[in-house]
């Protein structure tokens, strides 16, 4: 299977891009910890999708730029990055990256076929609060990440003792997420007004245990989208794919066959 | 020399146990306020700057925090304005406003006008980026922290001395019209000076600008260390730096017998002192500190900057606990034994008369600073305590210091300008620190 990192310029600018597998690209964008390396879920898609993940600027080894404040400048950077790849594209966000890809839809829905958002952030939720990751230690977030700490996959990448050099790069991400979503703590208010325009055909994934993004939330995308469905994976948290692969890859293989 | 008295101000209300149960002065519920108690508070402190005064202080030092019991202070330009009219001399030392968390310079340029010209320019102005607890509490990013504090104490200066009006369009402040009308009674500015607790990007921005720097009441071996950076840092300058670019503030407890000045400084660490100010998750919010801070802070084992270490930093938020009578036992243990460390390596001086003044001696031999800060006990320790505290001071060790510090040329900033001591090309800095002192007496 096809593995590899690239470094996409977009003008002047160096985005470092994951790819992995073969087929119709799926654009993947991750959440506010960053990348966490490929997962079961991405061996299944991976059968049949080349699935292409950009490190957010600031995260890992792609350049941290200075002039990005808020969640609609990353999407519209990240617009220039799909249309240099060949819009429309899949499109599936995960928390923050779920932010993302309302906001990229927002901007130019031309830009995406179908839309995945899982456990999305971004919009002022109907009811109850987005989890305050940023007043907890990064320990904490991650373990707030999930309802099933002892789920394989989580075990593997996040469990035991925390390195310095996995510390150093969750404080490096949770920063860049503090730049860009600190206040409104990551919702845009004007999103869901924008949203109304976006017809895309829409699948909204929240665990039903989901400590991070609140039914609200999800409810608020759903009431502004004009075509989008809710889907939700019993017992788990903000990390179906991780938590639930078997269910999470269920749904996403049906919404984008 | 400069000598300052400074308070935290703190909330006398609540109890070691309320704090060591909550893991934190920051956020222990303002239910627990007492607002006449608080009322009372706020003027016994103003009362105790002007007492301070009275003694012979030179200067009453102020500052401020948010939302914490720790320090009443929450606006120090409010109780600066009303020193500058109820005093006559002091020098209004501000350890400082907190840029960031203010989030409009405009107006606090136009408030430390204000303050300087009602005192008739008796104003120090400092210049802080606010503590972690700051930017929760004003909802300041913390990822912008350092950019907004060097942008905001930019645009002061330009407000002070730019002639207006004119527009402003920075990176995170934008002015139609800059043109305040009061401008400060010291011209072009009052003088600063920057407090910090072993920040090394903070000593270089000080550093940079011929800023004295006030360590406050760090560890004197690694406050010898950062001031030769400090030094080395003006030398690219092309300035040799002097007593009159230092600060160290002490948290210093007199009484007639060394047991009674000990019992008194066990105030400094009521609840833990510093250590509780804020949970490791308040204290250092995600982009607030450098890449190179979090390496350093989060290699440190034990001990460190208010408490934190690696164990805290990369741990789980701790949160509220039970406390049993076992739990609270061990804490007092471990605050008596913390502070024989702090006495140890100076950071708490305790003591007689006599004693006091030999230990400040070694500061001032050791690290020569041009300012010395007295800082009054923290918990509810009362009036008396610590008014008594002041009077020892003032009338045995103050006069001692005044003597030493002709004695060993200390000047302060008021003396000798900072920055007023050049190089001459190719010449080489002289040293500002004598550490060596300290292993003469076996201090670690």
């Amino acid at each position: 299977m096809i593995d590899n990192e690239d470094c996409v310029e977009i003008d002047v600018t160096r985005l470092v891009v994951r790819k992995r597998g073969a087929g119709k690209p799926l654009l993947i964008l991750h959440d506010e910890l960053g990348f966490p390396g490929w997962m079961q879920w991405n061996d299944v898609l991976g059968e049949s999708r080349e699935q292409i993940v950009p490190l957010q600027p600031g995260f890992g080894h792609s350049e941290h730029l200075d002039w990005l404040r808020d969640y609609r400048d990353l999407a519209a950077y990240y617009a220039r990055f799909v249309r240099q790849l060949g819009a429309p594209v899949d499109v599936i966000g995960f928390s923050a990256g779920g932010y993302l890809a309302a906001e990229m839809a927002a901007i130019d829905p031309g830009l995406f076929d179908k839309i995945a958002l899982v456990g999305p952030l971004g919009v002022r939720p109907a009811h109850g609060e987005i989890y305050d990751f940023l007043a907890v230690t990064a320990r904490t977030h991650v373990a707030a990440t999930v309802s099933k700490q002892d789920a394989p996959e989580f075990s593997k990448i996040y469990g035991g003792k925390m390195g310095p050099e996995q510390f150093m790069l969750f404080e490096a991400a949770r920063a860049e997420t503090s730049r860009l979503g600190w206040q409104p703590f990551m919702f845009d208010p004007s999103l869901p007004a924008l949203l109304k325009g976006v017809t895309n055909e829409t699948l909204i994934i929240r665990g039903t245990d989901d400590l991070i993004c609140p039914l609200g939330c999800v409810e608020a995308y759903e009431s502004a989208l004009p075509n989008a469905t809710i889907s939700s994976i019993e017992g788990v948290g903000h990390r179906p794919e991780i938590e639930d692969p078997d269910a999470f890859i269920r749904l996403v293989r049906n919404f984008l066959s | 020399m400069l000598i300052g008295y400074f308070t935290e101000q703190p909330y006398r209300g609540i109890t070691e146990e309320q704090v060591l149960k909550h893991g934190s002065y920051f956020g222990i519920s303002n239910s627990n306020f007492d607002r006449q108690l608080g009322s009372d508070l706020y003027n016994e402190y103003l009362d105790e700057f002007c007492y301070a005064e009275d003694l012979g202080f030179d200067a009453v030092c102020l500052n401020e925090h948010h939302g914490n019991p720790f320090c009443m202070s929450a606006c120090l330009n409010i109780s600066a304005a009303v020193l500058a009219r109820i005093t006559q001399k002091v020098k209004l030392l501000l350890i400082g406003n907190p840029l960031p968390a203010h989030g409009n310079p405009l107006r606090v340029a136009e408030e430390l006008a204000q303050i300087d010209l009602t005192s008739r320019g008796r104003v120090i102005s400092g210049w802080v980026r606010g503590s972690g607890p700051e930017q929760f509490f004003n909802n300041k990013n913390p990822s912008f922290n350092r950019e907004m504090f060097e942008e905001a104490h930019d645009f002061i200066l330009q407000a002070w001395t730019k002639p207006g009006p004119w527009r402003y369009e920075g990176k995170h402040f934008h002015y139609r019209h800059v043109n305040p009308w009061a401008l400060p009674y010291q011209e072009p500015h009052p003088p600063t000076m920057i407090p910090g607790v072993l920040s090394l990007e903070t000593v270089e921005w000080a550093a940079d600008r011929n800023y004295p720097y006030l360590g406050l009441a760090s560890s004197l071996g690694p406050t010898a260390e950062l001031w030769e950076m400090y030094a080395d840092r003006v030398a690219t300058h092309g300035f040799q730096a002097g007593p009159e670019n230092f600060g160290y503030l002490g948290m210093v407890a007199v009484g007639d017998t060394e047991e009674e000045a000990v019992e008194l400084a066990k105030y400094f660490l009521f609840a833990h002192g510093n250590r509780l100010f804020a949970r490791a998750e308040h204290t250092l919010p995600a982009g607030f500190n450098s890449e190179g801070a979090i390496k350093r802070l989060s290699s440190q084992a034990s001990g460190g900057w208010l408490g934190l270490n690696r164990e805290k930093i990369m741990g789980e938020n701790l949160g509220k606990k039970d406390l049993t009578d076992d739990d609270l036992q061990i804490a007092r243990s471990e605050i008596d034994a913390a502070l024989q460390k702090m006495r140890d390596n100076y950071q708490i001086i305790a003591g007689t008369p006599e004693q006091v003044k030999e230990r400040i001696e070694t500061i001032l031999r050791v690290a020569r600073p041009g300012h010395f800060v007295f800082m009054n006990v923290q918990g509810d320790a009362g009036k008396d305590r610590r008014r008594k505290n002041m009077r020892l001071i003032s009338e045995h060790v103050i006069p001692h210091m005044r003597k030493l510090a002709e004695e060993l040329d200390l000047p302060s900033q008021y003396q000798v300008k900072p920055g007023s001591r050049q190089l001459a090309s190719g010449q080489s800095r002289t040293r500002v620190t004598y550490p060596e002192i300290l292993q003469d007496l076996e201090v670690a």
